[in-house]
């Protein structure tokens, strides 16, 4: 659509000269690469603009808006961020949520880069196959891969019946279930295909000459893969912990299923108050405090691996 | 030295096979006790029943919300792959100024947690006085899904030059017939992709769907509401397990489409 409307403007200004200078303007910029650009790109701006932007405005605004029994009050007021540092409770529960968060994130880049590592260089036929076996698990149910680690783990799960009829044990384990090293597991198999694919893509970049040089002026293969492979897969180990770390921060449904007391995270709270607690100004204040957090913890990790990187650079 | 090398692989090969036991084989269990003869989801197991999938397909709320749940994702998938063709004919074929913070713009309900997302789009069909409907879950999941047929889309057109377009036009094809004829053939296995990805992503989806939802409820709340009852946990098995197989099925040949279409283009350079 934009296409014929860019034609039909090119040929419109030479065979009109009585055309004026805003006609003249505006068949320019019709015909401009960008305009044209922007019109492919302008359904999907909207959508954004309608479905992302307006409503991140709204929860700000929420945010310092106060609640009398189920009815806002329209005015601006700090009260919910205030109450955020009142009650202990909430910074506490936020600082476990990134805690248990940064665990996830060295969990899935640490156990994902050695198959990254496999696939990029090891692998010569069949790596579309490698491939999709990795990513598919990633596309089904969320829900039903959580709710599966809650049948393996639990009281009488897969795990303890299964040792109890093997004799093994004689009794349940309990402490699979219902911790935050439950929500840990979980999470990092859940995110696993997110940490794997930035690293494959980085690896794969590398130059592979510069790996023959690096053996050809006398590295082993151990500092081969320190001072060269490792170095230039850093953006994709970065990446990576990026992509696991900031979604799972907010993640409700693992410490719902899997969690407990115990494994509660900041989610839990925010859904908490949408739901049964029915404070949804608190509710956008605590979800504007764990982004600009969360936002901050991201710089303060990029800021650190840049440091180290020049350094070791 | 081959030895070392063989063993070395060895070793890789081993903690790869390992790495794919530890992905699938907590999902397997699904199905597995799925046909299991007892309401404990427990070793030993006691024998083969089709007891949990006659329940499943009796229950009226299940067959309900598995409707709501194909219309909307057959909604969003089609919905998302137009716009996410367009965005992507976009950022590949025009020089826009600011391309990369807007494709960032685009990415970001990737990178959120969706339960912000969740809330957000809540408050604010709440405060505009919008019902909570199928069409909100519907406009929630789109979030999702047009960065993904983006993506998919964009890496298709890079795969294939365009000077393919500009010889059809220097031939005489005016666009619609330069798009039907040229860009549309070696785009489709890309759309296919797309179709089969955004489908299986809005169908998957709960966090948003939790907090959109009103009285009609997709397929993953409707799970999420079983799971406080113990006794129908077999039943939720079976469905997980029908879920998962029709996912997997899916995205496979999604997935198969997508990156053999990408492999293509390296080899041949079409």
């Amino acid at each position: 659509m934009a296409d014929s409307t860019a034609t039909v403007a090119v040929s419109t200004p030479s065979r009109s000269p009585q055309l004026g200078l805003v006609g003249r303007i505006r068949a320019a910029f019709m015909r401009s690469e960008s305009f044209r650009g922007f019109s492919l790109l302008s359904p999907t701006m909207a959508l954004m603009f309608i479905a992302l932007a307006a409503p991140l405005a709204v929860l700000l605004t929420l945010s310092f808006w106060t609640q009398e029994y189920l009815t806002f009050i329209k005015e601006f007021s700090p009260s919910n961020y205030l109450a955020f540092f009142e009650k202990q409770i909430y910074p506490k529960i936020l600082l476990k949520s990134l805690r248990i968060s940064a665990m996830v994130t060295f969990a899935t880049v640490l156990l994902a880069y050695p198959m990254a590592y496999f696939i990029a260089f090891r692998v010569k036929k069949n790596k579309l196959l490698w491939l999709i076996l990795i990513t598919v698990p990633f596309w089904t149910s969320y829900l039903l891969r959580v709710f599966a680690w809650k049948i393996v783990l639990g009281y009488n799960g897969v795990i303890n019946s299964g040792l109890i009829s093997l004799g093994i044990l004689s009794e349940p384990l309990e402490f699979l279930l219902y911790n935050p090293t439950a929500v840990v597991i979980t999470l990092a198999h859940a995110w696993a295909a997110f940490a794997i694919l930035p690293i494959y893509v980085s690896l794969e970049k590398i130059d592979r000459s510069l790996l023959e040089a690096a053996r050809d002026l006398g590295e082993g293969p151990f500092m081969t893969f320190v001072r060269v492979t490792l170095p230039l897969s850093m953006p994709g180990v970065i990446a990576a912990s990026l992509l696991v770390f900031i979604p799972t921060v907010g993640d409700y449904v693992t410490p719902t299923l899997v969690g407990g007391p115990t494994g509660i995270m900041i989610g839990n709270i925010i859904q908490s108050m949408f739901g049964k607690a029915q404070n949804w100004p608190l509710g956008a204040a605590l979800a504007v405090i764990s982004m600009l957090v969360v936002t901050v913890a991201v710089c303060g990790f990029l800021w650190l691996t840049n440091n180290f990187r020049k350094r070791v650079a | 030295m081959s030895a070392g090398v063989s063993r070395r692989f060895d070793g890789f090969a081993l903690y790869a096979i390992a790495y794919l036991i530890f992905i699938y084989l907590p999902v397997l269990f699904l199905p597995l006790f799925s046909f299991n003869d007892s309401i404990y989801i427990a070793f030993p197991l006691k024998g083969f029943t089709l007891e949990w999938y006659g329940k499943m397909v009796n229950n009226p709320g299940l067959i309900d919300a598995l409707w709501n749940s194909v219309q909307i994702a057959s909604g969003c998938a089609v919905l998302s792959t137009i716009l996410g063709t367009l965005a992507a004919k976009s950022v590949t074929r025009y020089r826009l100024p600011g391309r990369g913070p807007l494709i960032g713009f685009i990415m970001i309900p990737l990178v959120i947690p969706s339960i912000i997302i969740g809330i957000a789009l809540l408050i604010l069909m709440s405060l505009g006085g919008i019902e909570l409907s199928l069409f909100t879950i519907g406009l929630g999941h789109m979030l999702f899904c047009v960065p993904f047929s983006m993506l998919v889309m964009i890496s298709r057109m890079e795969g294939f030059d365009k000077s393919m377009e500009e010889a059809a036009q220097d031939l005489g094809e005016n666009a619609w017939g330069t798009f039907w004829r040229v860009t549309f053939p070696l785009v489709v296995p890309g759309v296919v992709a797309s179709l089969l990805l955004t489908f299986t992503i809005s169908f998957d989806e709960f966090v948003l769907a939790f907090f959109l939802s009103g009285t009609d409820v997709t397929l993953p709340v409707f799970i999420w509401s079983q799971l406080r009852f113990p006794n129908r946990l077999p039943a939720v098995l079976a469905l997980g397990a029908c879920i998962l197989m029709a996912s997997f099925v899916l995205v496979t040949f999604a997935e198969w489409f997508r990156r053999r279409g990408v492999q293509l283009k390296t080899s041949s350079g079409v």
